[in-house]
């Protein structure tokens, strides 16, 4: 059981890389990359928003939302996938909002760490898409937090070292065209070479 | 001032200089002037001086140690080409004979016992590959050099002869053209040339290649220099059937001496072993990135033989294999060591190397798509270098804080 939850978490980090595989979130991603310390900020806030809304919609999902979810509800024939998408989205605006104020209230200092990215993150289409995955993979709940976490890990993971890569890139020569998000999307194609080593790994 | 080069030298010079006629191709003149002669160039401002080693020096010897590797990897592409050519002959089977052939008629019997007939087989082979990659490299060097006004910097030239030492016997020419070209315009000129790239350019290229045209950049078919004939490497037999199954002429100490099937440049141990030499003892390599490959690559090697497995064979490959075998000791003595793409710390430079080593057998082990994994391990490493120095940097910089704040 322990194993198949570390092949989860492993293989959403390195295999299937919300970022670097997917090319999920790339706005953020890309606009957010130039500090490494903002980086890990906005890293660290996808990595909660992950971990609290991909089981949030997999309750949504299972108790709600698939066919036949009715049932305890007394309604056996009722399908609402066909509100998935607004749900999830609506449940993370909701979540990412409470969490901030949470956040506002009780641990003031990571609310001003974290600043602007959390209402940032509600639009990142890394935290709905890692939701719409958990619905295509079909996973259970335990499946759910673990996917959650290690898709945010992973995409942390990703900007943490797109930042490292463009604060060396500051002292490179770059050609006038190229400079800002030219160069940087060279270099996100360049780091999935890196990121190939991982691709085929059957875990 | 007798000598006829360096009045012909000094009469164009003024041409190239700031108002000459030919200002804007200075790189090219500054490239030939410092092939014959020492740049007369001096640093000025306030600097630390060290020694007289420059990048100049630095890619010289660079190049230099690998020709230990360059020499045997030819005997070993003709020595394997003549042992298959042989084998095909006795069976009685024919074989594709492409535009090779006629040079090879010319200059080298077929004898794989003879050490020249080998040496002049794998030249025939080798030095296309490595005279397209050269002028292809020093094309886009001197194309970026004179457009964006930079020297043209020996570093390409590292780059082409690692570049054409890790393609495979067989490969395509138009091919090596177009990797050389990614590495060097993609991983290295756009970045603003040498010392300003992420990624090792070399690797950049063989990496694309291996990605784009699989079919003769991996694979039994590309290993040995004649058309059709199969030769697993090592990595892929013990894949499927473990190293223990290995046959005879795969024995260790053929795979430590270079006996083995393989890119040009990576069979031979103990070649690259007087390369590394070299380079340890002119300080040119760091010893701590080589170190810590090693020991990443034991611990790990260690802990998947003690973890095991039925499934997969690799699991029991022990360290002393996976370090005579692919690309290993090429990749960490050439590509690893490289001072731009890897970590700037000292302390880095140790957690850079583990990371490759156990990197390395990680992909070799539980990969099934990349047998091999010293490419990919490298260029992983090098994603993470500037993560790993800046948190080095913080760590001093923390550490002295305190001592200060101590003080006070």
């Amino acid at each position: 059981m322990l194993e198949h939850y570390l092949s989860i978490f492993i293989s959403s980090i390195f295999i299937e890389n919300l970022a670097l595989s997917v090319f999920l979130g790339m706005c953020t991603f890309l606009a957010i990359s130039k500090k490494i310390e903002a980086a890990i900020g906005l890293g660290i806030a996808v990595i909660v928003v992950l971990a609290i809304t991909v089981p949030l919609n997999n309750i949504i999902y299972n108790f709600l939302l698939r066919d036949g979810a009715l049932t305890w509800l007394g309604f056996p024939d009722v399908s609402l996938e066909f509100v998935g998408l607004i749900s999830y989205i609506g449940v993370i605006a909701a979540c990412v909002q409470i969490l901030e104020m949470f956040l506002d209230k009780y641990v003031p200092k990571l609310y001003t760490a974290l600043g602007i990215f959390l209402p940032l993150i509600t639009v990142n289409c890394a935290i709905l898409g890692a939701s719409l995955f958990m619905v295509e993979k079909n996973l259970d709940f335990g499946e759910s937090v673990v996917y959650g976490l290690g898709g945010g890990v992973g995409w942390a993971l990703a900007i943490v070292l797109l930042a490292g890569i463009r604060e060396k890139l500051k002292y490179s020569d770059i050609p006038d065209g190229l400079e800002g998000l030219g160069i940087t999307f060279i270099t996100v194609g360049l780091m999935t070479f890196g990121f190939m080593s991982f691709g085929g790994i059957i875990l | 001032m007798s000598d006829p080069l360096r009045n012909f030298l000094d009469k164009t010079k003024p041409n190239f200089q700031k108002d000459g006629a030919w200002s804007k191709y200075f790189p090219l003149f500054d490239v030939f002037e410092n092939l014959f002669y020492s740049s007369s160039r001096k640093t000025s401002g306030i600097t630390h001086v060290r020694d007289g080693s420059d990048i100049q020096r630095v890619m010289a010897i660079v190049w230099m140690a690998t020709f230990p590797t360059m020499f045997f990897g030819m005997y070993n592409l003709g020595y394997q080409s003549l042992i298959a050519i042989e084998a095909l002959n006795a069976a009685g089977q024919e074989f594709t004979k492409d535009w090779h052939w006629p040079i090879i008629k010319l200059v080298s019997g077929l004898n794989p016992n003879n050490i020249f007939d080998c040496i002049a087989y794998g030249a025939v082979f080798f030095m296309p590959i490595y005279i397209v990659t050269f002028i292809v490299g020093i094309f886009w060097e001197a194309v970026f050099a004179v457009v964006r006004g930079h020297e043209i910097s020996e570093g390409a030239f590292v780059t082409t002869v690692l570049f054409a030492l890790s393609c495979p016997p067989d490969a395509p020419l138009w091919q090596v053209a177009l990797g050389i070209s990614v590495g060097l315009v993609i991983g290295k000129e756009i970045f603003g040339g040498t010392g300003k790239n992420f990624l090792n350019p070399a690797l950049t290229g063989r990496a694309f290649l291996y990605f784009a045209y699989p079919a003769s950049w991996s694979g039994d078919l590309s290993w040995v220099a004649v058309d059709g004939y199969s030769a697993a490497t090592i990595l892929g037999l013990s894949a499927e059937s473990g190293y223990q199954f290995l046959p005879d002429s795969y024995s260790w100490s053929n795979a430590f001496l270079g006996f083995i099937p393989g890119s040009i440049g990576e069979t031979s141990t103990l070649a690259i072993l007087i390369g590394l030499a070299i380079l340890l003892f002119t300080r040119v390599a760091s010893w701590r990135i080589i170190a810590g490959v090693l020991i990443g690559t034991i611990a790990t090697s260690y802990l998947f033989n003690i973890i095991g497995s039925e499934t997969n064979p690799m699991f029991s490959m022990p360290f002393w294999w996976h370090m005579v075998v692919g690309g290993y000791a090429f990749g960490m003595v050439f590509m690893a060591t490289e001072p731009v793409s890897g970590s700037h710390t000292n302390k880095g430079r140790w957690i850079y190397g583990i990371v490759i080593g156990v990197l390395v057998v990680l992909i070799r082990v539980v990969n099934p798509a990349f047998p091999e994994g010293m490419m990919l391990a490298i260029l992983f490493a090098n994603l993470t270098s500037p993560l790993i120095d800046y948190f080095v940097v913080k760590q001093n910089i923390n550490r002295r804080n305190k001592v200060i704040y101590a003080e006070r």
